[in-house]
């Protein structure tokens, strides 16, 4: 019994930390999608904020700064975004493609041209990284059965980006159904020329919504350097974009499902190395590879409509011209 | 805003769009203390000063083609195709099947056969998504991307718990014997040294001019073209939107499979795990870097293949440069030639509709 809390306390515990960047890609492209700007380049976003920080945390010895980096990166790829399809009208998917590969060519050329060893950014130790912080009591509260295990193990000792990103969805649920920037967030993505009629400038919102989309993924990016790992290596990302992305549709662009859905596809991530090789009763043993394959097959199912229905925001991916 | 000539429209811009790209891609070279001059020099050495160097440019021209057909065969359609990179995966599949089955035979009869299977294991994988989107809606880019990541997945499985012979560390499938594979034009040819380019680069070569032929002189083409320009029209002109999609879905795995059968059936003459290693993600750049026309697709395809050899042979060279440089050059080709294309369109417009250079330099 008491093996059995320590197990899952530890399972939930790797959940929240794989399900970190997927939390906060997935409130990025929510922000770019809600206006209407489909974000296929969630994943590139991921990666060169997460090389920028690393890189700059190793250089500077300051996790914050290496923040700040990955934070900027993230703003010029959002830039390059909107330069592409706000002003020039182009196609967001091939943009967004463009992005992802931009950054998996230049996150390995510049670790390379840098710092020579083979795309890996130097080791980060200290001050280089965030570290986890222990909440008051922790210690005290330590031998008190259940309670303890679970506030000392899964709410206590993550680094300050964890809880940022839990507090960044009610944030964000908050911004979008309680503010008038929200509204006004929702209705660009679903009928510009509404907005445009209002007086309001659409792409002046288009390009606030990519602002805010660069911070949250440049933070989740710099996560995945400097918070949970040690520093960067080549293609770090690994496809977490495209999972944010798919946790995003599978939660209809709404804030607190897309939450549970990050959650639930950390979970996955956090037990598939734990079943493999063992057997379950009736459907026996299950292969890894099937885990890993869930969160995609999970979304094409999803995005078939025969769970549910996903349907995106009507104008997003449309680029808004003004009659002339 | 006036048209531009068709010239202009068709061979200027785009030119100007690889232009840019390169340009930026020099500048990031020069950024890190590099000379990208230098660089192109050894690039083109090493793509085509020596016979295997020649050899290895065709093979990788040879999947470029292949994976540039499948993203513009189904632009054409106005379909947006991310997934050649699965498709050519699970095609490998298809390859690896028929050559096993008929190991020890010869060549010659394993050939045809590998094209078929291979490109019908493609085909089925492409549809899916081809389906989805024609009857429910789901949008190809988002379902192609995520059939990449399934056939990652699937076929990790198959090579390793199911083709992988007893006794074999690495995994991969049982060998291909020497007769059955697809021969290496170095067995010809004694310019090709050690490289393995083969056969299939002359089918890639065929399946240019027959899409040519496919979308510009049949009716099929036609109404792909129809579909691509303007849905609503082709609908009520009588054309099946929902058909022609799976239909070129279909077909453009078919297309991206043919790049299992150059490595499958003629480099390693094997499964192994990630074979396609990129190519059908650098044929989303050839596609639009060749407007989705063969000629184009052909062209940009041996310009791939001259930066992916040429970037091995830079690599050896100037140690300050990865490989990786060319993946950036390939992002940097998408976005200027695919995202930004009309970027100059304004621009070379004011040209043209005033030769006046006075007024034109505004």
């Amino acid at each position: 019994m008491e093996q059995l809390l320590v197990d899952i306390t530890l399972i939930l515990d790797s959940t929240v930390r794989l399900a970190v960047p997927l939390i906060l890609a997935s409130l990025a492209g929510l922000y770019s999608e809600r206006s209407g700007i489909v974000d296929i380049g969630l994943e590139g976003k991921l990666l060169a904020a997460a090389f920028a920080a690393a890189a700059m945390s190793a250089v500077t010895g300051s996790a914050w700064l290496g923040l700040l980096a990955g934070i900027g990166a993230a703003l010029m790829f959002s830039g390059i975004h909107g330069l592409a399809s706000i002003n020039f009208k182009g196609n967001q998917t091939i943009s967004g493609v463009a992005l992802n590969f931009l950054a998996a060519g230049l996150t390995t050329f510049l670790g390379q041209s840098w710092f020579k060893r083979g795309g890996y950014t130097p080791q980060l130790s200290g001050d280089q990284r965030f570290n986890p912080i222990n909440l008051p009591f922790a210690e005290q509260l330590r031998d008190v059965p259940v309670i303890g295990q679970i506030y000392g193990e899964l709410i206590s000792g993550h680094n300050i980006i964890t809880y940022f990103a839990f507090v960044a969805v009610p944030a964000t649920a908050w911004v979008l159904f309680r503010t008038r920037f929200g509204l006004r967030l929702r209705a660009v993505g679903e009928n510009p020329k509404a907005i445009d009629t209002a007086g309001i400038s659409v792409t002046r919102l288009r390009y606030q919504a990519l602002i805010i989309t660069a911070v949250l993924v440049g933070i989740g990016g710099a996560y995945l350097s400097i918070a949970q790992s040690a520093g960067f290596n080549n293609n770090m990302s690994a496809g977490r974009g495209y999972i944010a992305l798919a946790a995003l549709i599978f939660a209809k662009w709404r804030p607190g499902p897309a939450l549970l859905v990050c959650l639930m596809f950390g979970f996955l991530d956090a037990v598939q190395f734990r079943i493999q090789g063992q057997v379950f009763p009736i459907i026996g043993e299950v292969p890894v590879q099937a885990i890993q394959a869930l969160p995609y097959i999970l979304t094409v199912v999803l995005l078939a409509g025969f769970i549910g229905r996903a349907v995106a925001p009507k104008a997003a991916g449309v680029p808004y011209t003004k009659e002339r | 805003m006036t048209p531009l000539p068709r010239w202009a429209d068709v061979v200027l811009l785009p030119l100007l769009n690889v232009v840019l790209a390169f340009l930026v891609g020099g500048l990031i070279v020069l950024a890190v203390g590099q000379n990208p001059l230098q660089a192109v020099g050894i690039m083109l050495y090493g793509a085509f000063g020596y016979g295997s160097g020649f050899g290895y440019t065709l093979y990788y021209t040879t999947d470029f083609i292949f994976a540039g057909l499948a993203v513009s065969l189904a632009f054409h359609a106005g379909l947006f195709n991310i997934g050649p990179e699965g498709q050519a995966y699970v095609g490998g599949l298809g390859v690896i099947l028929i050559g096993l089955a008929l190991n020890g035979m010869h060549w010659a009869l394993v050939f045809p056969l590998m094209i078929i299977c291979g490109a019908l294991f493609g085909a089925a994988w492409a549809f899916v998504p081809g389906y989805l989107q024609a009857k429910r809606g789901s949008h190809v880019v988002i379902t192609t991307i995520m059939f990449n990541f399934i056939a990652v997945s699937m076929m990790g499985y198959i090579i390793s718990r199911i083709l992988k012979p007893a006794g074999v560390n690495s995994d991969e499938s049982a060998p291909l014997e020497a007769i059955t594979r697809v021969p290496q034009l170095r067995g010809f040819i004694e310019l090709f040294k050690n490289s393995p380019v083969n056969l299939t680069f002359f089918l890639a070569i065929g399946a240019l001019f027959l899409v040519y032929w496919l979308i510009w002189h049949t009716k099929f083409g036609y109404a792909v073209r129809a579909l691509g320009n303007n849905p609503v029209a082709a609908n009520y002109a009588g054309i099946s939107n929902q058909k022609l999609i799976m239909i070129v879905m279909a077909l453009a795995g078919a297309f991206a499979a043919m790049v299992a059968v150059n490595n499958v059936g003629g480099v390693q003459g094997r499964l192994i795990l990630n074979f396609v290693n990129g190519a059908g993600f650098v044929g989303i750049a050839v596609a639009f870097m060749g407007k989705g026309h063969p000629i184009g697709v052909g062209l940009s395809a041996l310009l791939f293949g001259m930066l992916y050899q040429g970037g091995q042979e830079l690599a050896f060279q100037m140690p300050g440069i990865t490989r990786e440089m060319i993946v950036t050059i390939q992002a940097l080709v998408i976005l200027f030639t695919g995202a930004m294309g009309d970027m100059l369109r304004g621009p070379l417009g004011r040209m043209f509709a005033q030769p006046d250079p006075a007024a034109g330099a505004k």
